[in-house]
């Protein structure tokens, strides 16, 4: 280390963890059997929904311990998208959760809100002018942040927060362009929502389909899903903690997700 | 006539559950094929091969001609009652609960002479019909029914001990998204099932159906996920002691077979909704059946397995789906171990490719999701426990009694 240099002291940033200068929000949802999966054609293979079979509860199974055996898909619950897990992303390197550069796994978050428009509107589609206009009252997105879409989505009861009607999915999404933007001209580091999937419910009819996935993970970039309550960050300034389970090739993960946040920064 | 049943009033919750029992039941091996007979709701007796004599009861030479050619064969189930009586006390507990209870002798059409339990509208010296019946110890019985259908004569209480009629009794469809449990819940329903429990898995994925499903009489939609232990369970504990019969919907059914398929995502599916799904229903519900087998009119009567024919002998094309049927037929052989001893019958109803989305391209004959809901309350009406509905699981069980290799050869296309 440089002796010009003052080094970080990272004790100072345990204490303020501690005493709630950092404040911890979590931004993960609870694993449970009835949270909604994505759902695809009923012929297509399917994302195993979180399941929980208990192993002993102090019983003739296991006197003094209780515990559980779980299955769930790479993609079941608050979850984080490799760039594996996309077609566009298949031959990159470092493209899987295990060998991912974890440095990756805390960068800052720019939250942007369109829970107001998305009240009403379950086919919102975030814009290029859209984000214009909030890097207007906050400043330009930082290369290396992630993008994450405040929805309110994950306040929903479970059948609005699927969305699921005659013709699929109705759930608020970036357009393929804003999301191509967001990687060439931002350089952000990754798209997170509250919704099942990073990409609009309707996202298949988009020119390239699922441009959320197409994109950022053909360019490196990460995902993160079914977050929760992003109406408790600033628009900027939030560190978010999200490091995936360490599996082989794996193309995702369910994780939990942490941000800290400055107490004074909201 | 029949003294219709009355609905039952409400349990007293404070009143102990009398503990179920159970007739005598041991036959010998060769008695066994009147339960085999019973078990499917035909009339079968001994026929000599040598001399034609048919034979009652069960024996291994023929009494005529000493031959031990004596195979079962349907017979002619029609008769006179020759004499009657009724047993007023007994040593035996089950009756002793029972009594008085009357017994006679029928002269068959076919020859032999059978004493049987009687039906309340039969009386001495007139014609009857007999049937063999599965009684509460699994094993079969003669019981002499009125020559023709009288009125409530299903609601006769001798009768009722070897049936699982769904009248007045509460029934728990598993699964109400397939097409398969809505017709089950209308039937039930129009059978006069006291509370038509339908079970409905996420609840946050709509389907066609759903609103039709509400608006049938006496249908309670509860959340229930077979996938999902802890659901299970819940529901077992919230209403297991007032389900009388759970008719498992659930259904799987994907094309393609063992060695062709690809990966082992949509077999674990396959496995976990019909094997573990019915595995987790046998563990949460069968304890609580199997006490409230004697529970009043509406005691706990059935379990009831859809399978597909092809438990029996697999079907390449879908080779898989078939395997896991073969699976749960095998669990049910076991569960029916299991439950006897409430009285409980597991009821395993056969059939094949259904007139639904996933067969969609298998040419017909296919049985309809009504026909299959209708046969499903038949069945219990008549207290079998082996059902095969429609062409395709007929044919497959006469092809499998005559020759399985050369079945398994023809299934093979």
């Amino acid at each position: 280390m440089a002796d010009h240099v003052a080094p970080i002291d990272l004790l100072a940033f345990a204490r303020a963890v501690s005493s709630g200068d950092v404040r911890v929000i979590d931004l993960t949802q609870t694993l449970a059997q009835e949270f909604p999966t994505i759902v695809l054609p009923p012929e297509l293979g399917q994302c195993a929904p979180f399941r929980i079979e208990e192993v002993s509860r102090y019983d003739e199974r296991g006197p003094a311990w209780y515990w559980n055996n779980i299955s769930l898909g790479e993609h079941t619950g608050t979850h984080f998208d490799a760039p594996i897990h996309w077609i566009s992303g298949k031959d990159l390197p470092e493209n899987a959760v295990d060998t991912i550069d974890v440095r990756k796994f805390i960068a800052p978050a720019c939250v942007i809100d369109c829970s107001k428009e998305c009240a009403a509107n379950p086919d919102f589609a975030l814009t290029i002018p859209f984000v214009k206009q909030w890097e207007a009252h906050h400043g330009q997105i930082e290369p290396g942040s992630w993008v994450l879409l405040r929805t309110d989505w994950s306040k929903r009861s479970y059948p609005d927060y699927a969305g699921l009607r005659d013709d699929g999915a109705h759930t608020p999404g970036p357009e393929p362009a804003v999301v191509k933007w967001f990687v060439e001209a931002r350089d952000v580091h990754g798209f997170g929502t509250e919704t099942i999937g990073t990409d609009f419910g309707q996202g298949h009819h988009f020119n390239p389909p699922y441009p959320a996935h197409f994109y950022m993970h053909g360019k490196g970039r990460f995902g993160l899903q079914c977050l929760t309550n992003l109406d408790l960050l600033p628009p900027k300034g939030a560190i978010i903690i999200a490091a995936p389970l360490k599996i082989k090739q794996g193309s995702g993960s369910p994780l939990r997700v942490l941000a800290l946040v400055a107490a004074a920064a909201k | 006539m029949t003294e219709p049943l009355v609905r039952p009033k409400r349990k007293n919750p404070l009143k102990r559950t009398r503990l179920p029992l159970s007739p005598q039941g041991t036959r010998s091996r060769t008695a066994h094929g009147l339960t085999a007979a019973a078990a499917e709701g035909r009339f079968a007796l001994q026929t000599c091969l040598d001399c034609g004599a048919v034979v009652y009861p069960p024996r291994d030479a023929c009494p005529s001609c000493l031959s031990a050619r004596l195979p079962f064969r349907d017979v002619a189930n029609g008769g006179t009652l020759l004499a009657e009586t009724t047993v007023q006390t007994s040593t035996d507990p089950y009756f002793r609960e029972r009594m008085p209870w009357r017994v006679g002798a029928v002269k068959l059409d076919a020859g032999p002479i059978v004493v049987a339990h009687l039906h309340g509208d039969v009386v001495e010296s007139g014609r009857v019909r007999l049937e063999f019946k599965l009684d509460r110890s699994g094993s079969a019985v003669a019981i002499a029914l009125p020559e023709k259908d009288t009125q409530n004569m299903a609601d006769d209480p001798h009768l009722r001990e070897m049936t699982c009629d769904p009248k007045f009794r509460r029934v728990l469809i598993t699964d109400g998204r397939s097409v398969v449990g809505q017709a089950m819940a209308k039937t039930f329903s129009d059978a006069g099932a006291g509370i038509v429990f339908v079970g409905l898995a996420n609840v946050w994925k709509p389907f066609p159906g759903l609103d039709t499903l509400r608006k049938i009489e006496r249908v309670e939609i509860i959340p229930l996920d077979i996938t999902d232990t802890e659901s299970v369970t819940e529901q077992a504990e919230q209403n297991g002691a007032r389900i009388d019969i759970v008719v498992n919907t659930a259904e799987h059914v994907r094309a393609g077979g063992i060695v062709g398929r690809h990966g082992m995502t949509i077999a674990r599916e396959e496995m976990d909704i019909r094997y573990f799904g019915l595995l987790r229903l046998a563990q949460a519900f069968g304890p609580v059946l199997r006490s409230r087998g004697a529970d009043g009119v509406n005691s706990a009567t059935a379990f009831v397995n859809l399978l597909s024919v092809h438990a029996l002998m697999n079907w390449p094309e879908f080779g898989s789906y078939s395997a896991a049927e073969a699976a749960c037929l095998s669990a049910a052989q076991c569960m029916r171990a299991e439950l006897r001893p409430g009285g409980v019958k597991v009821v395993n109803v056969m059939f094949g490719p259904l007139d639904t989305e996933w067969f969609q391209t298998v040419p017909p004959p296919k049985v309809t999701p009504a026909a299959l809901a209708n046969a499903v309350i038949r069945a219990l009406k008549q207290g079998v426990e082996d059902v095969f509905v429609g062409d395709v699981a007929e044919d497959v069980r006469a092809r499998l009694a005559v020759n399985p290799k050369a079945l398994e050869r023809e299934m093979a296309g």
